[in-house]
């Protein structure tokens, strides 16, 4: 296909076809911004947790009257739990992975450091590292006679007895590698405070924080032997079989209500929830890039289809002309999509360049990383794909017009 | 004349129906993204006490160790310790002052067997509702000798009212919050300024729902109320007891009724940052006094992902606009002949660029109605979706004029180029090829 007398018929139309060429240079810099978004909300939503989610399930409750020892509250509570047929395993905590509420602390590797080393939650429990499903690659687990009341710990840091102090410690493998990059963790010591020394005993493979929003320090966790006893914040985590959640769900607030018919559940969901609710703002927020993409093409579509009919009707005598002088129907439609995916081409060309400006802007303005450059041609193909889409319509009824015209005088 | 320009234009419109609703329709889905955008853009970014905003301020210091400050860079903490707080209160240098942190409180319905639920709580002192214009259905709120004695008194929110009480006079009646009984002072109207400017930075949500009991500080403390969020600068070894553990829990609101008050203000919360120094209680100097505007621009209470709509809404106007000055052109381009023939009988320039003006104009008022009911359907998945702000996000009536000034301008932006082009047509080429 020769494409000077294309261009040649392009240069009559100046006006018209920039405004083509804008137009899709616009919508390609758009496209492949949004495309690149989608992309870094999907791979944020499938963000690893480290647990078995879906055997796990969440249950809360608030007492009417604050019991008068928490602690032998939880441990009634637990082994209520327990009994549950399907019931696998069951474990306290004072928080959960992707739950958004988070106690943290910041840790030193010498206590005498004037600046934090890093900034680490800390889940509070026992039995997590079973019930979680999470693995242990190397240490031991917590062991029930390494846990402390938090009451007693308090009184501890207050009076500095480090008898009633937790000594050990889990951490997981990023935070372990992040601390003492390609040494042995185990044996090693952290700091919470100056007066709370915590000795690595156990590694566990993955354990995501509850406020995991900046991928780089989600998996900067610990488990400390502390044991929080029985209050609303608490909660109990419930290991089962996927396939009986929901009957073990239904039996287990049975149980609760029996033990106790006073208190309300102020929490209960399966862990799949838990990870819906911690990511449904990038999930909306990836629909609507999805639906603003889809209108996007459509407009620049509509646009194309509309231009090219136009030109289209504005040719017809020359058309009728070319095929009177031999050019078949293939050549008259060859023209039109040829003409189409030259402006589509340079008005790709422009929309890359614009895209990197705008992904320049977003990462100054959002803390967005660089727009990688495979997300360049998935702009340009779909935007030669809609416009050969778009064209073809006009293009076929172009290809339609008899040679006869030519003899017409209008 | 309008009449008539109305009336070709109406005519030419209708001769290409296809072309017409493209432009139509592609207008209104751009102006339909722009309009639901700003709407919910403006709603967050919006002045919670616009009557009031432009005399509140938001004091703060800094009793960080001296490790990491940098002079001049480093900003003050956001939240205060109880000792500051209190300072700050006493010290009574502002027209009103309040000190607050928000909190949870279990409510104990009257009736019977009823479960408790936990309600958001405002822990804070008297001044609180005269400063920020609360609105009180029955009673009224507590006086500053109870924020001293500690007195077990509470202003229940109107909702919170209506479920315990079915809308009664609840004042002087009791309602049992974490185990205590308390006395009702006051009953308020419905108050949920958005964005909740004072729940920042205290581990509290920007936006929604309002609160459901207000009690004095002192009080909720002694029950053993805690804060939402709690920030500590040194070792703690009682947390407990968190009026003199050195963390930072509240925050300080005070109002200062012109500048001069507020120039005086800032001196004298230097002066107190210099006096803390030399007890040796702070090492830092730094200290601050925002407006509520000014506050919430610091906080960055606006989602980014908010902004990131607006923008991406603005871009497919863009686009929206340029695809119709394409259409526009095409259309008046094939028209040349008529042109031609019009300038011939003696219609000037003038006249031929007013009537695709006008051709513009009415494309754009379609795609302003069109876009409205568009926009109308963005706000109601706005609303659907799971965001803190969604139920707020309706069109009011500026934002609905609004859409017809957006409308018009791009409509009259995007018929500039083809009405110009269309009048400087030589009439003569046009007639003669016809």
């Amino acid at each position: 296909m020769d494409i000077l007398p294309i261009l040649s018929t392009l240069r009559r139309h100046k006006l018209t076809s920039w405004l083509l060429i804008l137009e899709i240079a616009l919508t390609c810099a758009i496209v492949c911004n949004a495309v690149f978004l989608i992309g870094q909300r999907l791979q944020r939503m499938d963000m690893p947790s480290g647990v078995a989610e879906h055997e796990l399930l969440q249950i809360q409750v608030a007492d009417v009257t604050a019991p008068s020892n928490p602690y032998a509250r939880m441990a009634e509570d637990v082994a209520v739990l327990r009994q549950v047929p399907g019931v696998i395993s069951v474990a306290s905590s004072n928080q959960v992975p992707f739950g958004t509420s988070s106690s943290n602390g910041n840790i030193r590797l010498d206590p005498a450091q004037p600046e934090r080393t890093l900034f680490a939650t800390t889940y509070f429990g026992e039995n997590l590292v079973q019930t979680l499903g999470t693995r242990l690659v190397s240490g031991r687990d917590l062991k029930p006679d390494d846990f402390v009341d938090v009451e007693t710990a308090m009184k501890g840091l207050g009076n500095g007895d480090s008898k009633s102090l937790p000594h050990v410690t889990l951490i997981t493998r990023t935070l372990a590698e992040r601390l003492w990059p390609g040494q042995n963790p185990l044996g090693r010591v952290i700091y919470l405070t100056p007066v709370v020394g915590l000795r690595v005993v156990g590694v566990v493979d993955s354990l995501v924080r509850p406020n995991a929003y900046d991928k780089a320090k989600a998996q900067y966790t610990m488990v400390v032997p502390i044991r929080m006893g029985a209050n609303k914040d608490q909660s109990y985590l419930i290991r089962t079989r996927p396939e009986d959640r929901a009957s073990v769900m239904a039996a287990v607030l049975v149980a609760l209500k029996k033990a106790d018919p006073q208190r309300g559940v102020t929490t209960k969901r399966s862990f799949d929830d838990v990870r819906r609710k911690f990511f449904q703002d990038d999930r909306a927020m990836a629909g609507m890039l999805v639906g603003v993409i889809a209108a996007l093409l459509i407009v620049t579509a509509l646009g194309i289809v509309g231009l090219a009919s136009f030109w289209v009707a504005q040719r017809r005598r020359t058309i009728g002309v070319r095929r009177a002088l031999g050019a078949t129907r293939r050549d008259i439609l060859n023209y039109f999509q040829t003409e189409n995916f030259l402006l589509a081409t340079i008005g790709i060309a422009l929309g890359m360049l614009l895209a990197y400006g705008i992904n320049l802007f977003l990462m100054l303005h959002y803390e967005l990383p660089r727009l990688p450059a495979v997300y360049f041609p998935v702009g340009a193909i779909s935007l030669w794909l809609i416009g050969q889409l778009a064209v073809l319509g006009p293009a076929l009824r172009a290809a339609a017009v008899p040679p006869v015209v030519a003899t017409r005088s209008v | 004349m309008f009449a008539y320009y109305l009336d070709l234009a109406l005519r030419s419109l209708r001769r290409n129906k296809v072309l017409t609703t493209l432009m139509v329709l592609a207008l209104a889905l751009g102006i339909g993204a722009t309009i639901t955008t700003l709407t919910v853009l403006r709603l967050l970014s919006g002045d919670p006490l616009p009557q009031k905003s432009a005399q509140l301020f938001y004091p703060q210091l800094d009793p960080n160790e001296k490790d990491g400050y940098i002079a001049g860079q480093t900003e003050p903490a956001p939240t205060m310790t109880y000792v500051d707080a209190m300072n700050l209160l006493h010290a009574h240098r502002a027209t009103r002052q309040v000190a607050m942190a928000l909190s949870q409180a279990k409510v104990l319905p009257q009736q019977g067997g009823d479960h408790p639920f936990f309600s958001d709580a405002v822990m804070t002192t008297a001044d609180f509702f005269a400063m920020f214009d609360a609105p009180f259905q029955y009673g009224n709120g507590w006086a500053a000798a109870d924020d001293d004695s500690g007195a077990q008194l509470v202003v229940i929110a109107g909702f919170l009212n209506d479920k315990l009480f079915g809308g009664a006079n609840s004042v002087g009646k009791t309602i049992r919050l974490n185990d205590r009984d308390f006395r009702i002072v006051g009953v308020l109207k419905p108050w949920a300024p958005q964005p909740r400017f004072y729940a920042q930075d205290l581990g509290g949500r920007s936006y929604g729902d309002g609160d459901a009991v207000f009690l004095p500080l002192r009080t909720a403390r002694a029950v053993d109320m805690g804060p939402q969020d709690t920030e500590c600068y040194a070792a703690v070894t009682d947390i407990k007891h968190l009026e003199t553990a050195p963390c930072m829990w509240l925050g300080v609101w005070v109002e200062l009724v012109d500048d001069a008050a507020v120039a005086g203000y800032k001196s004298f919360l230097s002066s107190y940052a210099q006096q803390q120094i030399a007890q040796g209680r702070f090492q830092r100097p730094e200290t601050a006094l925002l407006d509520l505007m000014g506050w919430l621009r610091d906080q960055q209470v606006v989602p980014d992902d908010v902004r990131l709509q607006a923008g991406l809404a603005f871009g497919f106007l863009l686009i929206c606009v340029v695809n119709t000055v394409g259409l526009l052109l095409a259309k008046c381009l094939r028209r040349s002949q008529e042109i031609g023939v019009r300038r011939a009988l003696g219609a000037t320039r003038r006249e031929i660029f007013t009537q695709f003006m006008v051709e513009a104009a009415i494309v754009g008022m379609a795609g302003g109605v069109l876009g409205l009911l568009f926009a109308e359907l963005g706000l109601l998945g706005i609303r659907h979706q799971p965001a803190e702000y969604a139920s707020l996000a309706h069109l009011d009536l500026g934002m609905f004029l609004f859409t017809f000034v957006v409308a018009l301008g791009a409509s009259l932006i995007a018929g500039i180029l083809p009405a110009w082009r269309a009048c400087v047509l030589a009439p003569a080429p046009q007639l003669k090829a016809a």
